[in-house]
């Protein structure tokens, strides 16, 4: 397919290899000679004038310690400057895992709780748990982990969404990233006594220190000695040096490779359109369109998916619109009755809270277009947007059974 | 005229005509109402009618209205030079934008937003499509009050002002920029539709700066003692990460530049640093003050974040360099292919461990390949495009590619990855994506074993 543009191959439009550049480079020409010499196969018309030995220009020798790391360090006269000692006590403030940098200082977990009630615990919690802007900081670490200095959590079959003190291994790097980026709209506002009390109040909630603990400059390395995941890292891995091993290795089969495909995971329907419409987000001209993922999530009963029809695709092909999405979505009781049967009353009243919201304030919060995000949530479970207590995941529940309940709770129509 | 128009040239007879007639060609209701008889679907930047339907349903006998019938930019007069002063893409483009993934995080200062592969072509990314990943928001700081100090085991302290860095000599690179976590939502099963939410957390820019090594040296690095530095950034967050010595050494940059301009303020303006081959968040934005130290500093992302956690429990800490890598942009997930023939498989492979020796391609789910063409430059630590021929006969295929480095490297099955790092590691998620093509010409995303 590519014969009538031929005529543009020829050697003229060759790129040299490296190989050949530098033994062209070594000849003595200059880089502007060298390269057009290879790409035409003659010399240069305008070489340029050469002095020294060798045949060796002067500008090729400024050219090449300009341009290439492999030579000797230019000297840079007159500019920067020696840093004053008190700009790097300024700017100086990180904290090594051999405590190196940390400040003199103490707090108290009961100072620790004042500060965190008042400038932390919006976004955190109370109890370093919520997960409403950020994971967790605090949870499933247990008095044994802290004899082993592993946390048992992360070798379970189903590890909980891991918190902060799951994963900790250096207190240091609790104590300088409070110091620097912390409270998260006013970084570096907190006093130093204030950052070690925070600290103190953290491990006091994972309890890790005694709630009459005092954290300071003199005790921290002792306390270091306590946290649950301080073995918890390996540097046994070919992603540090970049000359180690790497622990994978693909093959390079090139036929008969395999006897059998087998498709494993797929996009759920239900999350079709969780991303926004895909035509939208594709180019208008081309030798592909975006899929139009409306019309599924639109409607429970278009076929949709890539194992269906081409009745969305081709629409999208087409040029035309979905069908718009119904204002309300048509209440049926049989919604209801399915949150019956799958015990979601349980823990959900219409109107009131019991251990989870109530469908009002679900319906209040996400509105009439969420039922692909609810369908996603109810499916997935959770924890953190409305406190604590997580929802289990539903998978026992059928995707059509979930997508009724989240186009009703999404309706409103309760 | 005044004397001292004299000599010069005369305005040019267009600038004659009133601003209304200028405008009047835009504004023609006959040039409109031809364009819109054109069917071009101009006006609708969503899914407009693909070639055959726009010629089945509205070409007469006499052929396509699309040239037969002039349209207003081909009988008016266009946009004067500078109109834009700062140029824009095509309004016909603007479905090509970097987004967010709904429900990935819950703070938009503290989030990710993805690069649309999709639609790219070769391997540089546009700046301002260039994937954001922000640890406590982005700032647009005033270049002349910023600085850049180096302290810890050298001779001589020092801070560098803007100025200072830019009468250097200075380097251009291209190289990839992928975020540690890219496609780490694919661990444990397919969770995204599109290329973009798997691979997005990826660009490749041209960087120009002055070589780490250069600063390091003219503050007198300890060579003996320094093992390691640590990179600090200016913003609300300070981000900090430790790099290794010899990356340090060998090809960093501390950047300014970007694709021939100033740093984005995305993009740390007016100072990042560049660590070829390493992920992302090494590259500290707002840089301010680099370290030279002897032991790893353990900070907030490199014992809380950025670790992977593996089978047996422990979390690896310090992995930083992305493995080799690719994937076919297009055809890929969620795009629709218009009819059977004819098509070009496009995609972009790197290692962060140095060049791309070749890729392979399959379109029947891994049992055969081919190799694919590798498109020029081959760089180090930088994106290839590579490009295979395919002739789509209207049945279900599946799209692969697979990358070699140039150490050897092989990229690996999801499920030989699996076998070895889990699926919850989160980070370093480097397999063979898998594309479907359904016979309704629909392309998916799937895991295949």
């Amino acid at each position: 397919m590519f014969k009538s543009l031929d005529f543009l191959r020829g050697k003229r439009l060759q790129v040299p290899s490296p190989a050949a550049r530098e033994r062209a480079e070594g000849e003595g020409r200059t880089q502007a000679e060298s390269r057009w010499s290879l790409l035409t196969n003659r010399p240069h018309p305008n070489p340029l004038p050469r002095c020294g030995r060798g045949g060796r220009t002067l500008v090729s020798l400024t050219l090449l310690s300009l341009t290439t790391s492999a030579i000797a360090q230019p000297k840079f006269q007159n500019l920067g400057r020696p840093a004053t000692a008190a700009e790097i006590r300024a700017w100086d403030i990180d904290v090594r895992p051999d405590f190196k940098g940390l400040p003199a200082g103490s707090g108290s977990v009961s100072r620790g709780q004042d500060v965190w009630e008042a400038k932390c615990e919006s976004c955190h919690g109370a109890f370093g748990e919520s997960n409403e802007y950020f994971t967790p900081i605090v949870g499933h670490t247990k008095p044994g982990d802290m004899v082993t200095g592993r946390v048992a959590a992360l070798r379970a079959e189903t590890v909980p969404q891991r918190t902060s003190l799951m994963k900790l291994s250096q207190l240091s790097t609790l104590w300088d990233y409070i110091n620097r980026a912390m409270p998260w709209n006013v970084p570096k506002s907190l006093s130093t006594d204030e950052v070690y009390a925070v600290t103190a109040y953290i491990l006091n909630l994972g309890n890790i220190v005694p709630a009459d603990f005092v954290l300071s400059d003199k005790n921290i390395a002792e306390t270091q000695k306590k946290l649950p995941n301080r073995n918890g890292t390996t540097t046994a891995h070919a992603m540090w040096n970049v000359k180690d091993k790497p622990d994978t290795q693909g093959v390079n089969c090139v036929t008969n490779c395999a006897r059998e495909v087998r498709i494993t995971s797929r996009l759920p329907d239900y999350a079709r359109n969780a991303h926004g419409n895909l035509a939208e987000q594709n180019r208008i001209v081309g030798a592909v369109r975006g899929a139009d993922t409306r019309a599924c999530a639109s409607s429970p009963d278009a076929p949709c998916g890539s194992g269906s029809t081409a009745t969305s695709s081709a629409r999208a092909n087409r040029g035309e619109t979905a069908p718009a999405r119904p204002a309300t979505m048509p209440v049926t009781a049989e919604a209801s009755t399915l949150a019956q049967k799958h015990a979601c009353t349980a823990c959900h009243g219409v109107k009131t809270k019991i251990l989870g919201p109530s469908f009002t304030d679900i319906h209040k919060k996400y509105g009439p277009d969420s039922a692909a995000a609810l369908a996603a949530k109810i499916k997935a479970g959770g924890s953190g947007v409305w406190g604590s207590v997580p929802m289990p995941a539903q998978a026992h529940v059928s995707d059509a059974e979930i997508r009724a309940m989240a186009e009703w709770l999404a309706a409103g129509k309760f | 005229m005044s004397s001292t128009r004299l000599g010069r040239l005369q305005k040019a007879p267009e600038f004659f005509i009133t601003r209304d007639a200028l405008t009047l060609p835009r504004d023609d209701r006959r040039a409109f109402l031809r364009k819109a008889f054109a069917a071009a679907s101009a006006a609708s930047v969503v899914a407009a009618a693909p070639r055959a339907f726009a010629q089945s349903s509205s070409a007469t006998s006499a052929g396509d209205p699309a040239i037969l019938n002039l349209p207003a930019h081909s009988k008016g007069l266009g946009q004067p030079v500078a109109a834009r002063p700062y140029g824009l893409p095509s309004k016909y483009e603007e479905n090509l934008q970097r987004r967010e993934s709904p429900g990935l995080t819950r703070v938009g200062a503290a989030s990710v937003s993805f690069a649309p592969l999709q639609g790219f072509f070769g391997i540089i990314t546009p700046s301002g499509l260039h994937f954001e990943r922000h640890h406590q928001g982005w700032w647009d700081i005033d270049p002349t009050q910023h600085r850049f100090m180096i302290n810890g085991l050298v001779a001589n302290p020092k801070v560098y002002t803007m100025d200072d860095l830019m009468r250097m000599p200075s380097v251009s690179r291209m190289h990839f920029l992928e975020c540690g976590a890219n496609t780490g939502m694919e661990w444990g099963n397919v969770a995204v539709p599109t290329v973009q939410y798997t691979h997005g957390m990826l660009s490749c820019c041209e960087f120009t700066g002055v070589p780490l090594k250069w600063l390091l040296d003219d503050c007198g690095i300890d060579l003996k003692k320094a093992k390691f530095i640590l990179a600090e950034g200016a913003d609300g967050s300070s981000m900090t990460r430790t790099i290794n010595l010899s990356n340090a050494l060998d090809d960093a940059i501390v950047a300014y530049g970007m694709n021939g301009e100033m740093l984005r303020p995305e993009n740390g303006y007016p100072l990042r640093l560049v660590v070829p081959g390493v992920q992302g968040v090494s590259w500290v934005k707002y840089l301010r003050r680099i370290e030279v130290g002897d032991m790893p500093y353990a900070t907030k992302d490199e014992t809380l974040h950025y670790i992977d956690l593996m089978p047996d429990g422990q979390h690896r800490q310090y992995s930083s360099i992305q493995e080799v890598k690719s994937v076919i942009t297009s055809p890929s997930g969620g795009q629709v292919l218009l009819d059977k023939g004819f098509f070009n498989v496009t995609g972009i492979a790197w290692s962060g461990r140095g060049k791309i020796r070749g890729v392979d391609v399959s379109v029947d789910g891994g049992k055969n390949w081919k190799a694919a063409r590798l498109e020029t430059p081959v760089l180090d630590k930088c994106l290839t495009r590579f490009n295979v021929d395919w002739t789509w006969d209207g049945k279900d295929a599946i799209l692969m590619s697979r990358a070699t480095d140039s150490t050897g490297q092989v990229q690996a099955s999801i499920s030989a990855m699996r076998k070895v790092r889990g699926t919850r590691s989160i980070y370093h998620n480097n397999a063979i994506q898998s594309w479907l093509v359904s016979p309704n010409g629909e392309v998916s995303n799937v895991q295949v074993a």
